[in-house]
């Protein structure tokens, strides 16, 4: 994992002193909240409805031992001993108070953590694949790339007041676990006829207001070539992107209004422009990451023990069918935690669970943590000889929940609870379906199922790319929710249809079930997932079953 | 025909908690949306907006809200702002429980 050189660590801790002096400033009154406001969100502090949030950067869902202790250690010092787990690798903490919040920066600072870009019109938090390192399916670990652009991002001069915020995700294998088409650029990691890995780039996909699926803007970009050319899009962007109204200033309405051509030709020209001007320095630079991200020592030991626990106990068993990736090791396997128990509210995680993590990332993870972008949290490398200590111990910590991929492994943004923006509750609605889904003990049969929940337009949740999405908006001063069917956020990414007229809060719970178990009934056999059914069938028997009412009447 | 002008609260959040407060008659600012001044004239409900947003060192984004008379005080029209009387749904959290 990449440690904070001295450079580094002086840049961080001089930003928190920088902040504190600018909240001190605040409080006395010198600074006005339009003064200050641009100020506390380069730093990563929202005003929410109920309290200030503190967004802190999970730099690619990776996380130390040290830095998940000292995330649990901050929630539970200046916040309510809790925190929650973004859909972009972040944490958030709910309940910080405005004083507090240098103190809270310093400890990040500490253990190589800070909240820098979290918000504003900048370069966001670089996310990746959650498995990266791991994953069976890997051409190489792509986090070395995801740090150098970190550190070129960060308080890069030309890209501070960028016409809107500029996600960058980047994967380094072939099934695509990071979202990458719904980003500003994805990075997709791929080899040329020659077997060299590069980069296939895909430019301008988004969610929110205008959901549109990332463009490929170079089928294959060598490695070496990545740093100039990510910046001459941005760059191109900088100067092209709309400034005179928000909703059409990211760079997906840009490459819509100005045509993918037209995009590829400017940053080409701007790439030959640069390209020079990096002179390899961003290569040694890598190659020094690239160690930093050498693969743990893998151990072989007998997974005998492992067969036998599985045979032994049947929950144990249930739980390694579904919280369990392939990994690259031999014996090794990736273990993916949920923080999605039935009815609790959708990636949060108490100090207490933190500290279990931690432990059990030293344990018998090498050390390491990621957080995935569907809010749960993984421990990359376990040996399968120890898969029934480490289940045991989750059972202990209540994090033992058998979901990964079904229909209570939902994402689900703050929401009205929490969030300034929204114009509905996720939670509640994602509590409400994880349970209901518990009582009818049906989630196994139903098998593969991303349910995905918006409380806004803003699309946080990823309803777009939900096999079933749920939006929630304020109809005439009443929460409704809406259903979008068949969106994928895979290799395959799709943008969900509408269903049709929305439904009141005592209405969705009851229309997923319909959904979910007219499903059971439409599907081939037990193999086709809900997805590949509405795949093969369309809208039609979806919305009959949503609509029943509608179906008789149009059938009259 | 002037239109009618909905009754408002001035409500803002607390510039260290960063909870939600509302402007009262006696010009301080409480957390139980009851105490808050209702206020029924636009040009006043302006001005009041204006006092409360000059405040800077105890508030932050001040706006005016619609509300209605209730028995014990005014009370919230829209769910938005009713949450913000009580705090989050999915834990006992915020004034649903500091207020009790």
């Amino acid at each position: 994992m990449y440690s904070y050189n001295d450079f580094d660590e002086a840049f961080v801790h001089s930003r928190v002193a920088q902040f504190r002096g600018q909240v001190e400033r605040r409080i006395d009154g010198s600074l006005t909240e339009d003064e200050f406001k641009p100020l506390r969100l380069m730093n990563g502090l929202y005003l929410q409805l109920h309290a200030y949030m503190l967004r802190v950067a999970v730099p690619y869902g990776t996380l130390s031992v040290d830095q998940m202790r000292k995330l649990a250690y901050i929630a539970d010092r200046w916040d309510k001993g809790y925190g929650h787990f973004t859909t972009r690798q972040n944490i958030q903490y709910n309940w910080p108070k405005l004083q507090d919040v240098p103190d809270m920066l310093e400890a990040l600072a500490d253990v190589g953590m800070h909240a820098i870009q979290t918000s504003g019109n900048t370069i966001r938090n670089v996310t990746a694949d959650h498995f990266a390192g791991a994953a069976a399916d890997e051409i190489e670990d792509p986090r070395a790339i995801a740090e150098l652009l970190r550190q070129w991002s960060t308080d890069h001069p030309e890209f501070q007041f960028l016409p809107r915020k500029f996600k960058i995700a980047v994967t380094g294998a072939a099934h695509d676990r990071a979202v990458t088409k719904a980003h500003d650029i994805g990075l997709r990691m791929v080899r040329n006829d020659a077997g060299e890995p590069g980069f296939e780039v895909i430019v301008g996909g988004g969610l929110g207001r205008t959901p549109m699926v990332g463009k490929v803007l170079r089928d294959f970009l060598p490695k070496v070539d990545l740093l100039p050319y990510c910046e001459a899009i941005v760059s191109v962007y900088n100067l092209l992107g709309r400034r005179d109204n928000k909703y059409k200033a990211r760079i997906k309405i840009t490459v819509h209004e100005n045509g993918l051509e037209k995009i590829q030709e400017l940053v080409e020209e701007r790439f030959a422009t640069i390209r020079d001007g990096f002179s390899g320095h961003d290569q040694d630079l890598l190659a020094e990451i690239e160690t930093a991200f050498a693969p743990p020592a893998f151990t072989t030991k007998s997974t005998d023990g492992y067969e036998a626990a599985r045979l032994a106990n049947p929950a144990f068993r249930s739980w390694t069918d579904t919280n369990l990736a392939a990994h690259k090791a031999d014996g090794y396997a990736i273990v993916s935690i949920s923080i999605k128990k039935h009815g609790a509210t959708p990636g949060d995680a108490t100090s207490d669970q933190m500290r279990v993590m931690a432990d059990l990332a030293e344990q018998y993870s090498h050390g390491e943590l990621r957080i995935s972008h569907e809010q749960n949290v993984i421990l990359p490398h376990v040996h399968k000889a120890d898969l029934a200590k480490v289940y045991a111990t989750l059972r202990e910590a209540d994090l033992a929940t058998a979901n990964i991929g079904l229909a209570s492994d939902i994402i689900a943004c703050p929401g009205m609870d929490y969030c300034a923006l929204a114009t509905a509750r996720s939670i509640p609605i994602a509590q409400d379906i994880a349970t209901r889904f518990d009582e009818l003990k049906i989630e196994h049969e139903i098998g593969q199922l991303k349910i995905k929940i918006s409380g806004c337009i803003n699309a946080c949740g990823h309803h777009h790319v939900g096999h079933i999405g749920i939006l929630g908006l304020d109809r005439a001063g009443v929460e409704n929710y809406q259903i979008t069917l068949g969106g994928d956020g895979t290799e395959t990414t799709t943008i969900g249809e509408r269903a049709g007229p929305g439904f009141s809060a005592d209405e969705i719970v009851p229309a997923i079930e319909r959904l979910v178990t007219g499903y059971l009934g439409l599907r081939s056999d037990a193999e086709e997932t809900f997805l590949q059914t509405y795949r093969r069938l369309g809208m039609e028997p979806f919305k009959a079953i949503l609509y029943p009412a509608e179906d008789k009447a149009n059938a009259a | 025909m002037p239109r009618t002008f909905t009754p408002k609260v001035v409500t803002a959040n607390a510039l260290l908690e960063g909870d939600a407060v509302w402007l009262t008659e006696a010009n301080t600012w409480t957390r139980d949306i009851s105490e808050a001044e209702l206020m029924t004239d636009e040009a006043h409900a302006d001005l009041r907006l204006l006092e409360a947003q000059s405040r800077a060192d105890e508030i932050a984004g001040a706006y005016l809200a619609d509300a209605k008379a209730g028995e014990a005080g005014p009370e919230p029209t829209h769910f938005r702002e009713t949450f913000r009387t009580r705090g989050p749904s999915n834990y006992a959290h915020g004034k649903q429980v500091e207020l009790s």
